[in-house]
């Protein structure tokens, strides 16, 4: 069964056409890790899959229907970003939110929403991390709160934007397994965009890389190419394969590596500059 | 004290409307909103010496222009927080037109104090009422939409892809600040509706981790703030303005100092 299918799709910001001519398919159960430049339209990908952003042209079908805003058979994971009055709040009030968010009332949580609430808790082993305010729990903490989230109203699609942002590579492999027995355990099909493909080589079933205005869909072998990549990058690149590690390289520089840039701390900063300049 | 009329008016009303305030001002807290507040309780300065200066209430002036400003800026949106230049001047205008509309009133003079820092203990009867009216209307409306409101505040993005419209609730919870804006205005006055609206709020959010806690707790703090406020104000016979005021501020100081001990105990 199709999960995601898009038809000869264009998807515009403002003037900016993000992607265009895209026809793809996503088989239901798949784990896709979503690859490309910062602006290849990760992000507005799956606002389009949510019904968030309309098509300028094409169609977007969800398991077999029209996308549309407020699908329930969506999950959904933003990218984080916080604000600081939120982080006094426990983690519980904070999923609980969304349980029948869209519904007019009090956020008084009946037997079921608890009971709803404990079950995507669960899953994500957050229970006890629940019970504590959100200024105190670390990032990987925070992304298991916020998959915990996307899991309420069980969806049968998940789609992460970005959940390995400032993890270190510990907390990456962590929320990468998590995904992935989600993944295996419910049956979900998972879109899982990142930086960086390494992390993900061991759980993903296919790659989605986004670039220039394209797409290419396939396993890693078909899709990161130097061919495949060029294209998308618009550049010449370059794939080197080093002890089951895959680096994509742009006149000598690694390019895969601006995923950093997101970190908080600056000791990463030497190499910034080496994974900005590769872009230029 | 509550032998006098004037005392049980001042009571009531600022029960009402701290209870309002505390419940509306943990939204705006939460919302990191508290700014539109204040911008508010400015331009409603306008509305008040206007009614006067046409012959009506200067309470239903307030209503009137901090509700229409209200819904003006929830429409305006994000693009508005990102401008403070202008909002700075469109207050400072808003004030200055105030002052205008006082200039050509000018007996009554004393309005102006009492519309900038309020005058509780000449609160009516009638005002009372009114006041009662406005809170209910106020608190009910939070209370309908206080889930996807919440909802909205916590997670924008993941409300929006669930079907919640960001700005439906904007707006509308821009409403429900203005009119809670008018009804404080009535209590502490235009300039100082913070100490109702944001201090029981901030405090509240430094002491509670939970939603519904943390709402109840701030209409706790507003009210005890004014009550406490008014009693001193009644033996020492300094402004119930200065005393709401002076309590609001050392509240919300106590919340911050409580909280490390929290986290230890």
């Amino acid at each position: 069964m199709t999960a995601i299918a898009l038809r000869d799709v264009r998807l515009t910001l403002g003037d900016r056409v993000v992607l265009d001519k895209i026809t793809l398919d996503i088989t239901a159960g798949e784990f896709i890790g979503v690859l490309g430049p910062n602006g290849a339209g990760k992000t507005t990908l799956m606002r389009a899959i949510l019904g968030l952003v309309k098509p300028s042209q094409g169609e977007i079908r969800i398991l077999g229907r029209p996308a549309t805003r407020g699908n329930p058979a969506i999950g959904y994971m933003p990218q984080v970003h916080g604000a600081a009055t939120l982080a006094r709040l426990n983690g519980w009030d904070f999923v609980a939110s969304v349980v029948d968010g869209h519904r007019l009332g009090l956020p008084l949580m009946g037997k079921a929403g608890r009971a709803e609430i404990e079950r995507a808790l669960d899953r994500v082993g957050a229970r006890a991390l629940a019970q504590r305010p959100l200024a105190e729990i670390s990032g990987g903490e925070r992304q298991r709160l916020l998959l915990a989230q996307a899991l309420i109203g069980r969806p049968h699609l998940l789609l992460l934007d970005e959940p390995l942002i400032s993890l270190d590579p510990r907390h990456q492999a962590e929320v990468i397994n998590l995904v992935k027995s989600l993944q295996r355990e419910l049956r979900i099909t998972v879109l899982f965009s990142a930086h960086e493909l390494n992390p993900l080589l061991g759980a993903l079933d296919r790659v989605l890389y986004l670039g220039s205005g394209q797409a290419a869909l396939g396993t890693v072998d078909e899709v990161i190419t130097g061919p495949v990549l060029s294209r998308l990058y618009g550049s010449d690149i370059e794939v080197v394969r080093l002890k089951g590690r895959i680096f994509v390289m742009s006149g000598g520089h690694e390019l895969e590596g601006d995923g950093h840039r997101h970190d908080a701390g600056s000791s990463h900063s030497h190499r910034h500059h080496h994974a900005q300049s590769g872009h230029a | 004290m509550l032998d006098y009329d004037f005392m049980r008016h001042a009571f009531a009303a600022a029960t009402i409307v701290a209870v309002v305030a505390g419940a509306v001002g943990y939204f705006l807290v939460l919302r990191s909103q508290t700014f539109a507040g204040h911008a508010l309780a400015h331009v409603g300065f306008t509305g008040a010496t206007g009614a006067v200066l046409i012959g009506i209430s200067p309470l239903w002036g307030l209503v009137l222009v901090t509700l229409a400003a209200g819904l003006g800026m929830g429409f305006m949106g994000e693009r508005l927080a990102q401008r403070d230049v202008a909002i700075g001047l469109v207050l400072a205008l808003a004030l200055g037109l105030g002052l205008l509309f006082l200039h050509f009133f000018t007996a009554y003079a004393t309005q102006a104090t009492a519309l900038l820092f309020g005058n509780v203990l000449a609160v009516d009867v009638e005002t009372v009422w009114t006041l009662l009216a406005l809170g209910a209307i106020s608190l009910i409306l939070l209370a309908v939409i206080s889930r996807p409101l919440l909802f909205a505040s916590l997670q924008p993005e993941l409300a929006e892809a669930k079907g919640v419209s960001l700005r439906l609730y904007s707006v509308l919870f821009l409403a429900i600040v203005a009119l809670t804006t008018a009804e404080c205005a009535q209590i502490v006055g235009v300039l100082l509706v913070f100490a109702l609206m944001v201090g029981p709020a901030a405090a509240a959010l430094q002491l509670t981790r939970a939603v519904v806690a943390g709402v109840l707790l701030s209409a706790l703090l507003a009210v005890v703030e004014a009550w406490l406020g008014l009693t001193l104000a009644f033996y020492t016979d300094w402004p119930t303005s200065f005393w709401i005021t002076a309590l609001s501020v050392a509240i919300y100081l106590l919340a911050n100092l409580r909280w490390p001990v929290a986290i230890r105990s």
